[in-house]
């Protein structure tokens, strides 16, 4: 059933969460406050609340270091995010894991990856686990166009479909290869024809129009748990801020990030809300209210403690004894 | 004591693991219908069907990674990779992802995968086939890497290892598999991390694993006839390495010698001489020595394989210069 009207609301709030979430992450940045490197998904959260909406709780998915679309939209925590991206001992991950790194088991969010591909077969290792289990559970894996041409994308692929493995594959194209035009290093462009290529069901959408990136995974969601093997969506979208922070961008003209920006999944979608009769007064609540939970999520990350020295020897081996 | 071979004994861990826990399964190249290359596997797939013995395609990587999902879900993956050299295809599986997950997740998940493989030289197999890596794995945090010489160490180090809940590299020796040794028939495991003595002696102490270990045996027995009583040690597990052992052995004969296949260089034996050093500074009366292969790659005929390749002889040799 594809994402009803009276939800679109909800979905628009929740797009706005995650672009505040960033942006905040983009002020604290340039004031010194994040460690490591930060990957904003600013203009790719209608590919995450579109993809991951439609999966259950206990559907997994596996995402990237530009992951935070998803991870927020699959029922990560902003509090518990937040912590993790100031390296707070409340993080998701203790402050050991960091922005690249969020992990939320509770709510089938794999331990994102930093390493480009590397996620995608421990995707296809948990709807592999759920076809041997019987658990009826589905698998998601989120990437962009450059883990296309990653070998161990080839691989999984592969493998998923010989395995009729319940897994959708979902391509985040936002046309850049960290800083190359992904068309520079690909030989084909349509990346859902090379995924053709394995035999496997696929389909190229507008991943910036939610409605439309919802139905389609939602369609693909099912195709899976029904037992047809995988899909592969290649859903379109644009990033509107560079590769990482510091990235000078001049491989794109200010002209296509501004024509972007004009189209961007939140505008489009608020665009959307007032045809259906919302006012921007309504329209304008609901961003506050996404803005109220960022700033509760950034007051609980800053008072939270830093992590004790002593923190840095767990969690490597889990002790089990037989059973 | 019935006797058994090194891979009739691995076998038995496998079908008793197998039996004893629906979650255990196996995965690898060729071991399901063929049995394994080196026979490690026979049987198994009449016994447990193709969902639990599953033969992949040529893909290190993506079966490595598809296992380490399941393993997210509770499975437990026995993978076998068909020669240790192979590991490097899988490498940002097992190092950047196994290793690292619960860690990096801040203790969420665990990754109760074995990783299973042969290694070393002896039969002119080449460069890319001959390979002994134990030393790279043992310097990465979050992995656990046993090295039996024995059947009876093989069969019970391997059931520890499927049971311990966490990611093992679990290391054959291509030229052990027809090697035989009484190994008990009622239950029973080897425990991880626990060194044992093979041979007392009061001389010198030698340090050893996997097929190196015998020859240090081979080497006692001619230093017997010399008058020289060597104590050699099987370490069986490189990571968590047991000190203890090495130490009480040490201080009794003060003199330390540490001999494996792979290459000296940055070798086994460069650490635990390290840590005698640091933990028992004076109980050496000469200067600790280690043998490991010469820096080449490994080459085909046997003089050249023979010069690079640390043998018994060149133990015996290094006893009496220590002497």
């Amino acid at each position: 059933m594809p994402l009803s009207t009276e939800r679109l609301p909800d979905a628009y709030r929740q797009m706005l969460i995650i672009r505040k979430f960033e942006e905040t992450i983009r002020d604290l940045f340039l004031q010194g406050k994040i460690r490591g490197s930060f990957h904003p998904c600013i203009g790719q959260e209608a590919t995450a609340v579109g993809g991951c909406w439609p999966l259950r709780q206990d559907d997994f998915i596996s995402c990237t270091y530009r992951g935070h679309g998803q991870a927020l939209a699959k029922g990560l925590n902003p509090r518990t995010a937040m912590a993790e991206m100031l390296g707070r001992e409340t993080g998701c991950c203790k402050g050991k894991g960091g922005s690249m790194h969020f992990t939320d088991m509770e709510n089938g969010l794999l331990v994102a990856n930093a390493i480009v591909a590397a996620g995608i077969p421990h995707a296809a290792g948990v709807a592999l686990a759920s076809q041997m289990q019987g658990t009826g559970q589905v698998a998601a894996a989120f990437f962009g166009d450059g883990a296309v041409n990653q070998g161990v994308f080839h691989e999984t692929l592969n493998l998923a479909t010989v395995w009729k493995l319940p897994i959708v594959f979902v391509c985040e194209n936002n046309l850049y290869s960290e800083m190359t035009p992904y068309k520079e290093t690909t030989s084909v462009h349509s990346l859902s024809e090379r995924a053709a290529s394995y035999g496997m069901h696929t389909v190229h959408i507008d991943g910036n129009d939610v409605e439309l990136m919802y139905s389609t995974m939602e369609e693909a969601v099912q195709r899976a748990r029904d037992g047809d093997g995988p899909v592969f969506i290649e859903a379109m979208t644009y990033r509107l801020l560079g590769h990482m922070m510091g990235d000078p961008e001049v491989y794109r003209t200010k002209d296509e990030v501004a024509e972007a920006r004009e189209n961007e999944p939140i505008l489009r979608l608020g665009r959307r809300l007032l045809g259906l009769g919302y006012t921007e007064a309504q329209l304008d609540s609901l961003e506050a209210e996404a803005a109220a939970a960022i700033a509760d999520a950034l007051q609980f990350a800053q008072s939270s403690p830093e992590p004790a020295a002593e923190e840095a020897f767990t969690d490597v081996f889990a002790s089990y004894s037989r059973g | 004591m019935p006797e058994l071979t090194y891979s009739q004994a691995i076998n038995q861990a496998l079908f008793e693991e197998m039996r004893a826990d629906q979650r255990v399964y196996v995965m690898g190249e060729d071991i399901g219908l063929y049995g394994g290359v080196f026979r490690v596997t026979q049987g198994l797939l009449a016994e447990f069907g193709p969902e639990r013995v599953r033969d992949t395609a040529i893909s290190e990587a993506g079966f490595v990674g598809l296992a380490i999902g399941t393993a997210m879900m509770g499975m437990r993956p026995v993978v076998e990779l068909m020669f240790m050299d192979f590991a490097l295809v899988a490498a940002d599986q097992i190092i950047n992802q196994a290793a690292k997950m619960r860690y990096m997740s801040g203790g969420q998940v665990s990754v109760p995968i074995v990783i299973r493989s042969q290694q070393g030289g002896g039969r002119g197999n080449g460069a890319q086939h001959s390979q002994s890596f134990e030393s790279w794995f043992a310097q990465v945090p979050g992995l656990k890497v046993l090295a039996p010489a024995t059947p009876k160490d093989a069969k019970g180090l391997l059931k520890s290892a499927i049971r311990d809940g966490n990611p093992v590299v679990f290391i054959e020796h291509k030229l052990l598999y027809n090697t035989k040794g009484e190994v008990p028939e009622e239950d029973y495991t080897i425990p991880i991390g626990k060194a044992e003595v093979k041979r007392d002696g009061r001389d010198i102490t030698i340090v050893s694993y996997s097929r190196t270990l015998l020859f240090a045996l081979e080497a006692a027995e001619i230093l017997a006839e010399h008058g020289i009583e060597a104590e050699v040690i099987d370490l069986r597990t490189i990571e968590p390495l047991d000190m203890d052992t090495v130490l009480e052995s040490v201080r009794g004969t003060a003199r330390l010698l540490v001999v494996h296949e792979a290459h000296a260089n940055c070798g086994m034996g460069a650490e635990i001489i390290t840590r005698v050093y640091e933990q028992e500074p004076d109980a050496l009366v000469v200067p600790a020595r280690r043998l490991g292969a010469r820096h080449v790659p490994i080459p085909v005929a046997e003089p050249l394989e023979n010069a690079v390749l640390p043998q018994p002889a060149d133990i015996v040799k290094a006893v009496e210069e220590m002497m």
